[in-house]
């Protein structure tokens, strides 16, 4: 087996003038754009990323040049000589003139809204980028076999890898086959970027006919792959005396970076999520995702919509200020209801939650007496309400006709899903369902491989889709192998009939539409909803916020595996605890300057508080089981949460991560009028 | 690991004499020990040399005893012994506090006290107790042994009087009178490099070291000057001010760094009162 490296570009953006491999070139494979049998293309959304610079960089660390060599420190050792052409890079979003997506949302009469309005309340809210810190870094195998080729590799989307290998090298489907390894974790670190590392090691191991293991270390990987989008959101609200929204008026600005990857669609659930869970009959979101030469960003848990909704918690919690009203009973009175429509006009149902959790969170934690009696104190208190659309956005679903298969065996069943499991537990809870269904015990259920070769397309693992959607097609093919077992015991019926496999594919549940041209209607299923409170302490003499306890009430229609949703919850909850106050992603001349554990802070044990997760149920009527998406929504909240537990100490903070530095310089609240 | 390490030479010495000779004789050479230091380098793709010498077996230069009055600790000794250390815990707490604060625990169970002074990062959190406690480095070499006050120690950013041939053997702390106080403040709870750290004595004539403020690590004298004298805290802050010499780095601003050291001294002052 060889091993692999890639070489990157060292500047933001300019023209690549030669590219010299200085060091003795014996037993290496060497490949640039020029050995790429397909398109050179990273086949996703558009088209316009290369799996290899040709003449141009558009962002440092682009991948240039791939080696390979037998022996690994010949090949770290490797010296290659590029020289380039630079120009000026395009580096803050707000100058770019460059726009990937531009998507708005209209409902009603914003003009008129503002004309009822008594106060209208404005604020700019900045978010900067977030790192996966996936325990696992990205890496993959490639073996190349006869015109074929075979990628095993730390992924979540096996289809998604598979389809741009098949662009990029030419071949047909039955000859790339993309096996995932047990994966330790994504967080949509491992969505699009794996299709980037699988194209580069089968480009070497098809040029070299030999097996190459594509590996990058904790620094490569930090300063070469996606990061969640840096976003600039602008909100100016109308409200009347009372505490009602008649106008709701926000501009959302995401920093894509380099390329496309998946920004539009990190966009529309970002606009979407815009308004946080609240009813407003006048509402415009205008969003656009821009080009920067910076690394692109990509997918990561939330998928745009903690950035929309840190913006519209925190904003609400400066109405409450403005008002001089209690932030709880305004949120109550502007809590989204059943009946009530969201800002693309979908009708939400029966399963609408917002009230629910709120009240919940605010009694167990009695709030606000706790609220009163901290103040003047170090400790603050500040709760978030939010709310989370699983499964893609709007016709998705329908367009990605997933697929899920159960094969009979002699004990039971085998799941053939392409969903990955990467610590959330997925195999469990699809076992889970089948067992239930189909009236085997849970130990006669095997999950397969996951391999292209052997599974059906059941779309990535992303989207909260993988209990709600892929789970639902597996609680089909187990009902319809319950009907066809009869009275028959598995054994019996293969000795009897001989093996059966039932396929299931997505249908839409009910006939609601969503029209992407207006961006009205039903864009998701249904929604999860939560509340998180949070307890803070403040240090004088450092600045610093301590997070002491955050209560985490979530509606997530039914938990499938209360263990494994909790673990969800708690997870997501101290990933949002990073993103609130540790991490940042310091971006010089368009690179990331901490690429390492030890400077860019993800939160340890020691800076993660007591956690209590409080589930809720309320089942959605199309999910297994009741089920609802729950793997992003517990991240949405926790950030503005501790912001307005912060703003409760007295600190106006707009901006995230909460570090002591932001902290030291933030205005104080200003007292109601 | 960025660096190649297969044609690398590790050289175990069979005593310390030996270890001597061969900084002598066969420089340049990269003394190791613990290697949380060493690997960093590696890791990054920018080692410190081809040829080391591992002084891990050295017993010699391992232990803490308290000798003629003065607590003497081997350069060996690492941050796990020294928070067990019931001595230590007695005569230097704040070098305690310090080893428990520093890395995470397989780290203090491999980083020695030798490894932390002779590698003299500004941000190293054993230093400013040894700087505060008027601690002083004992150097040996095939030609003889010396000693060097602490605060005397570094010359600059990672620089210090060492010469080539000489190996840090042990540490030495005198007495200390009065109340230790020790506070590290980093980017996060645990794991973490301190944007700040400060190690101070409450006693007549207060002293008072800070970390990752200046290129090395500082003893405050003016500081400790107006405090003694008995200015004002505000004079004292105002003091700290122009001694040291904080900058905008990935982990922190000058300003915030200002600021806490500044604080800091306030919390000593109030705490130890």
């Amino acid at each position: 087996m060889l091993h692999g490296r890639t070489i990157r570009s060292t500047i933001p953006c300019g023209r690549i003038r030669s590219i010299n491999l200085t060091s003795d070139p014996a037993g290496f494979t060497v490949v640039d754009y020029r050995s790429i049998p397909g398109r050179n293309v990273v086949a996703l959304i558009a088209d316009d990323q290369p799996c290899l610079a040709e003449r141009v960089v558009r962002h440092y660390a682009e991948p240039i040049l791939l080696l390979a060599h037998e022996d690994r420190e010949r090949l770290i050792t490797a010296e290659v000589d590029v020289q380039y052409e630079p120009s000026e890079p395009l580096l803050d979003p707000l100058r770019s003139p460059n726009v990937f997506k531009s998507i708005a949302i209209h409902k009603g009469d914003l003009e008129a809204g503002f004309a009822r309005a008594d106060e209208i309340v404005e604020g700019e809210y900045r978010v900067g980028h977030q790192e996966h810190v996936y325990i696992e870094t990205n890496g993959v195998i490639a073996v190349p076999g006869d015109g074929a080729v075979t990628v095993y590799g730390s992924l979540q989307c096996p289809y998604y890898v598979q389809k741009a290998l098949r662009v990029m090298l030419g071949l047909p489907a039955e000859r790339v086959r993309v096996v995932q390894a047990e994966t330790g974790g994504g967080f949509g670190g491992k969505e699009e970027y794996p299709s980037i590392v699988a194209a580069h090691a089968c480009l070497l191991a098809l040029k070299s006919q030999r097996p190459v293991k594509l590996i990058y270390d904790r620094a490569e990987d930090m300063v070469a792959t996606t990061k969640r989008h840096p976003a600039i959101i602008r909100t100016r609200t109308g409200v009347t005396r009372e505490g009602r929204l008649t106008a709701i008026d926000i501009d959302v600005l995401l920093d894509g970076g380099a390329y496309m990857t998946l920004s539009p669609v990190v966009l529309s659930r970002g606009v979407i999520h815009a308004t946080g869970p609240y009813r407003c009959d006048n509402v415009r979101v205008n969003g656009r995702v821009v080009m920067t030469n910076t690394p692109p960003n990509g997918a990561f848990r939330g998928f745009g919509a903690p950035q929309t909704q840190f913006a519209a918690e925190v904003h609400m919690e400066r109405i409450a200020e403005r008002l001089g009203m209690d932030p709880v009973r305004l949120r109550e009175m502007n809590a989204l209801r059943a009946g009530d429509t969201t800002a693309t006009g979908q009708v939400l149902g029966r399963d609408t939650s917002a009230l629910a959790v709120l009240r919940e969170a605010v009694a167990r934690t009695d709030f606000k007496r706790r609220r009163r009696e901290m103040r003047g104190t170090r400790r603050g208190l500040g709760l978030a309400l939010f709310f989370h659309g699983a499964g893609f956005t709007g016709s998705g679903e329908v367009r990605l006709a997933s697929k899920a298969s159960l094969e009979l065996t002699e004990r039971g069943a085998r799941i053939l899903v392409a969903s990955a499991d990467m610590g959330q537990g997925s195999r469990t809870v699809h076992a889970q369902i089948v067992a239930e269904t189909l009236g085997v015990p849970y130990e006669a259920v095997e999950v397969a491989r996951v391999d292209t070769a052997s599974v059906p397309d059941s779309g990535p693992t992303v989207a909260s889709r993988t209990t709600m959607i892929v789970g639902g097609l597996l609680e089909r093919c187990a009902a319809e192998m319950r009907r066809t077992l009869g009275r028959l015991t598995p054994r019996e019926y293969l000795k009897r009939h001989g093996p059966i496999v039932i396929t299931k594919q997505y249908e839409a549940p009910t006939t609601a539409v969503f029209d992407e041209d207006t961006y009205t209607g039903d864009a998701y299923g249904t929604y999860a909803w939560a509340c998180d409170v949070a307890e803070v302490e403040y240090d004088p003499v450092t600045y610093e916020i301590r997070p002491v306890h955050i209560t985490a009430v979530q509606e997530i229609g039914r938990a499938l595996n209360p263990m494994l949703a909790a673990g969800q919850i708690e997870g997501g909850t101290a990933q949002g605890v990073g993103y609130a106050l540790l991490e940042e992603v310091v971006m010089r001349d368009g690179h990331m300057a901490n690429a390492q554990l030890t400077n860019y802070a993800a939160p340890t044990t020691m800076d993660t508080p007591r956690i209590d997760v409080v589930i809720q149920e309320r089942p959605y009527r199309h999910g297994p089981f009741g089920a609802k998406g729950l793997g992003e929504l517990p991240f949405d909240g926790v950030a503005p949460a501790i912001a307005n537990a912060v703003r409760h100490l007295g600190f106006d903070v707009r901006a995230l991560p909460l570090t002591p530095e932001r902290i030291m310089n933030a205005p104080p609240v200003r007292k109601p009028k | 690991m960025r660096t190649p390490v297969s044609t690398f030479e590790l050289i175990e010495p069979r005593s310390l004499p030996h270890a001597l000779a061969l900084m002598r004789d066969s420089q340049p050479i990269v003394p190791l020990a613990g290697c949380t230091d060493v690997y960093v380098a590696l890791n990054a793709g920018t080692p410190p040399g081809t040829r080391y010498l591992n002084l891990l077996s050295l017993d010699a230069l391992r232990g803490i005893a308290r000798r003629d009055g003065v607590i003497s600790i081997g350069a060996l000794t690492t941050f796990s012994e020294i928070s067990r250390s019931a001595l230590l815990a007695r005569h230097l707490p704040a070098l305690v506090m310090a080893a428990r604060e520093i890395g995470a625990v397989q780290i203090q169970n491999r980083a020695t006290l030798g490894g932390n002074v002779a590698n003299g990062s500004p941000a190293g959190d054993s230093l400013p107790v040894l700087a505060a406690t008027d601690a002083v480095v004992v150097l040996r070499s095939a030609a003889g042994k010396r000693r060097v006050p602490f605060v005397a120690f570094y010359t600059g950013y990672r620089l210090t009087v060492m010469r080539p041939d000489e190996l840090v053997v042990a540490v030495e702390v005198p007495p200390v009178d009065g109340r230790q106080w020790f506070r590290k403040v980093g980017t996060r709870a645990a794991q973490t490099i301190s944007k700040v750290v400060i190690a101070a004595v409450r006693a007549p004539r207060p002293r008072i070291a800070f970390g990752s403020v200046a290129p090395t690590v500082v003893r405050a004298r003016r500081t400790e000057e107006a405090l003694a004298s008995g200015g004002t805290i505000d004079d004292a802050v105002a003091a700290l001010g122009a001694e040291i010499a904080p900058i905008d780095d990935m982990r922190s601003t000058a300003e915030y760094r200002l600021r806490v050291a500044g604080n800091l001294i306030r919390q000593f002052w109030t705490e130890t009162a």
